[in-house]
């Protein structure tokens, strides 16, 4: 049985503008010890998908299930969730300074934290919080455990987060952008932590991120989505070599090849769609190559698609492998229209 | 990393007469004490500690390196935006380092900077027009009707709709205003162009559409960029040359091939290995290099080489010697490398291991794998 299983997950929020609708009906489940990688650019729904089953999304109107260990997360009183917030599911964020508090030593957070769901002495509790430091790598963990967030520099505050994440060895944790403000040598570390906590503790992983190259490297399923749907989903492998998705594509033809030649990049045109009164069609219809007159007046379901087990794609061009290839060849073959004004 | 022989420098041989010389360049930041009463000899923070730098004109030069490496500091010296602590600049061979403002005034002109926070850099309560004429109205030199007629003329060559003249910044998405800032900066014709970190706040869609407009702009009017990014394969991708700095010092420079396919420095070779690659076949053959810690403080910077309590390769001279900036291992006299025990083609340091004393370099407490279930709390798995 899934660990996590969301099943059509409606968020909406009130504002001067309008309804803003963030996500619209999103539907993934992971299994424990593994980690799914939710893709997308900003406004993409992503975040709020994840804070809603969190029930971290005040005033927003929800529908939908998220149901953990059997139990609906939706649904939940607040004195439930909170044991299940923190205890069963861990969260590590961007920017681990405002998830610290400045106030209080870093061991000492960890220390109330162990000691408010369990019941330990403090020197038990201490002795754990040293230890968990010394696991995410933290240099001379036994001193620098007394010592206020603002001593640690933005590597050691998000590994000191996730020592804290894990401190009550939970089932799940869910990861936003945990490496987005870090550099790229820290990124390599933090990814290396949370590999070996997922390693030895078995630790299911939501690992939410714009970056691509992040995916590639940790994420056992993709999930991709972009104006508050899920536009493809498949395994790590699929994702990047035989995607079905054009959203998918325009992602990947984006970067900069790592290895090629510089060439020149093919952006995907125009801007994101607005989440105000979404149209009733496919939301990347107007930036799509491939779009056809059905795309604007009807979203495509979640469908299978490809040759892989649970590869699904919400696309309506052709789901079998070869004519999707033919037609990939006859789009990329034009120029693309590039640095285009919607 | 391939060892086949490289062939000449891929891309256009682009790079002629040199724009831009920085001499041994040094600038120290003074240290705010929390002390009533100063004692002993005040503390500095060395952000650029004797960069030397030459950019021709045409070129992309990629300046990288992890934050606080002084690079976005250099940038900002460069412009002279910074009075520097010592050294040389020379634009154009006119030596600017000590330019009074009404000399420097003229020049300002032809160096331009873009940022990273398109937000940031806009007023919101003005209107895009005015705020892309502004470099006219300060230097006095288009009004009225013309000054309105070259605003849309510039909207028009970086991609923005030149009816959109009276929007509000607001109106506008994070690529577009970044539009805005690209088309502030063109305003005289600058011959040089300072990036710093201009697509690291947008969407990987977005940011592919300002990498070709700069390299559009670029070949148009043959602009020449100093590109500041974290992300290296932008960086890769914009830059004829890269230079890699750390801790107020540039460790490795070389012509962006060489350096990405033999690169000298432990450093570099640590920061390429880091770089998660969307393309899961080749991560899983790829050796990684983890570096332990964090980058010292800038404060008092490391003895001998600045990379040596984090270096895997380093040795008791590394901690005595500050290693020459020169070709190593028999490299093209462009590439150039500050490391004693530069890396040899093929050789994998993901496994090396320091031979200098565990008090002189960072040292990660850890716990040995597989032993992790006795930290676990009373329900744990």
């Amino acid at each position: 049985m899934a660990l996590l299983q969301v099943d059509d997950l409606h968020v909406s929020f009130r504002t001067d503008d309008g309804i803003v609708e963030a996500v619209r009906g999103v539907s993934f489940d992971i299994d424990p010890g593994q980690t799914l990688g939710i893709v997308g650019e900003s406004g993409s729904g992503k975040s709020v998908a994840t804070q809603t089953i969190m029930g971290l999304t005040r005033g927003a109107r929800v529908s939908g299930r998220a149901l953990f260990e059997g139990r609906d997360l939706l649904n939940m009183k607040p004195e439930e969730l909170q044991q299940v917030r923190g205890v069963k599911i861990g969260m590590i964020f961007q920017d681990p300074l405002s998830s610290l508090h400045p106030f209080y030593k870093v061991g000492w957070q960890i220390v109330e934290m162990i000691r408010l769901h369990e019941t330990v002495s403090k020197e038990q509790a201490r002795a754990r919080a040293i230890d968990l430091l010394k696991l995410v790598g933290i240099p001379q963990a036994d001193r620098r455990v007394d010592d206020y967030p603002h001593q640690f520099s933005g590597g050691m505050r998000q590994r000191a987060m996730i020592a804290m994440a894990m401190a009550l060895s939970p089932a799940l944790l869910i990861a936003d952008e945990p490496t987005t403000a870090l550099d790229v040598t820290v990124q390599a570390q933090v990814l290396q932590v949370i590999n070996r906590l997922q390693r030895e503790f078995g630790t299911a992983v939501v690992l939410i991120t714009h970056d691509l190259g992040v995916i590639a490297d940790v994420a056992d399923e993709v999930v991709v989505m972009y104006g508050g749907m899920v536009m493809e989903q498949a395994d790590r492998m699929t994702t990047f070599a035989a995607y079905h998705h054009p959203y998918t594509e325009g992602l990947l033809q984006s970067l900069p090849a790592y290895g090629g030649e510089r060439a020149r990049l093919r952006p995907i045109a125009g801007q994101p769609p607005s989440p105000i009164n979404p149209s009733p069609g496919c939301p990347f219809a107007a930036r799509c190559p491939y779009v056809m007159d059905r795309c604007r007046t009807e979203m495509p379901p979640l469908a299978a698609a490809g040759t892989e087990l649970g590869h699904r794609s919400a696309c309506w061009l052709p789901h079998d492998r070869g004519t999707r290839e033919g037609l990939r060849r006859k789009v990329i073959g034009q120029s693309l229209p590039v640095s285009a004004e919607a | 990393m391939t060892t086949q022989a490289s062939s000449p420098v891929s891309g256009p041989a682009r790079g002629g007469d040199v724009l831009l010389r920085v001499e041994d360049l040094v600038k120290h930041f003074p240290v705010k004490s929390s002390q009533l009463v100063h004692r002993g000899p005040r503390d500095y923070v060395h952000a650029v500690d004797g960069v030397s730098l030459e950019i021709r004109k045409g070129e992309t030069l990629g300046l990288v390196g992890e934050t606080g490496c002084g690079k976005s500091t250099l940038a900002r010296c460069v412009a002279r935006l910074y009075d520097i602590t010592s050294g040389r600049i020379e634009f154009e061979g006119i030596d600017i380092t000590r330019l009074p403002a009404s000399k420097m005034r003229p020049l300002r002109r032809e160096m331009q900077m873009i940022f990273q926070d398109p937000y940031g850099s806009l007023n919101p309560r003005r209107r895009v027009g005015s705020i892309i004429g502004d470099p006219f109205a300060i230097h006095r030199t288009a009004s009225g009707a013309d000054r309105k007629r070259r605003v849309q003329h510039l909207m028009e060559l970086v991609g923005l709709n030149p009816e959109h003249y009276n929007r509000f910044p607001a109106e506008f998405s994070g690529g577009q205003r970044q539009r805005i800032g690209v088309a502030r900066a063109l305003a005289f014709s600058p011959k040089l162009i300072i990036c710093d970190e201009p697509v690291s706040a947008l969407d990987v869609s977005i940011q592919a559409q300002i990498i070709n407009l700069l390299a559009d702009l670029q070949s148009e009017l043959g602009l020449t960029y100093i590109f500041i990014a974290h992300d290296l394969s932008v960086v890769r991708h914009v830059s004829d040359r890269v230079a890699v700095m750390y801790l107020g010092k540039i460790t490795e420079q070389a012509p962006v091939e060489q350096m990405w396919a033999h690169p000298r420095h432990p450093y570099t070779d640590a920061l390429l290995s880091a770089v998660p690659v969307p393309d899961p076949a080749s991560l899983d053959r790829r050796e990684r290099i983890i570096l332990v810690g964090d980058v010292p403080s800038p404060i008092n910077p490391p003895s001998g080489c600045r990379f040596h309590p984090r270096c895997p390769k380093a040795q008791q001279k590394c901690v005595d010697e500050v290693p020459e900036f020169i070709p190593r291992l028999g490299d093209e006299a462009a590439h150039l490398t500050a490391c004693h025990f530069p890396v040899a083609d093929g050789e994998d340091i993901s496994k090396a291991r320091p031979a200098i004393s565990a008090d002189l370099r960072v040292v990660e407490s850890s716990i040995p794998e597989g032993s992790l279930t006795g930290i676990s709390g009373g329900d744990g798995p």
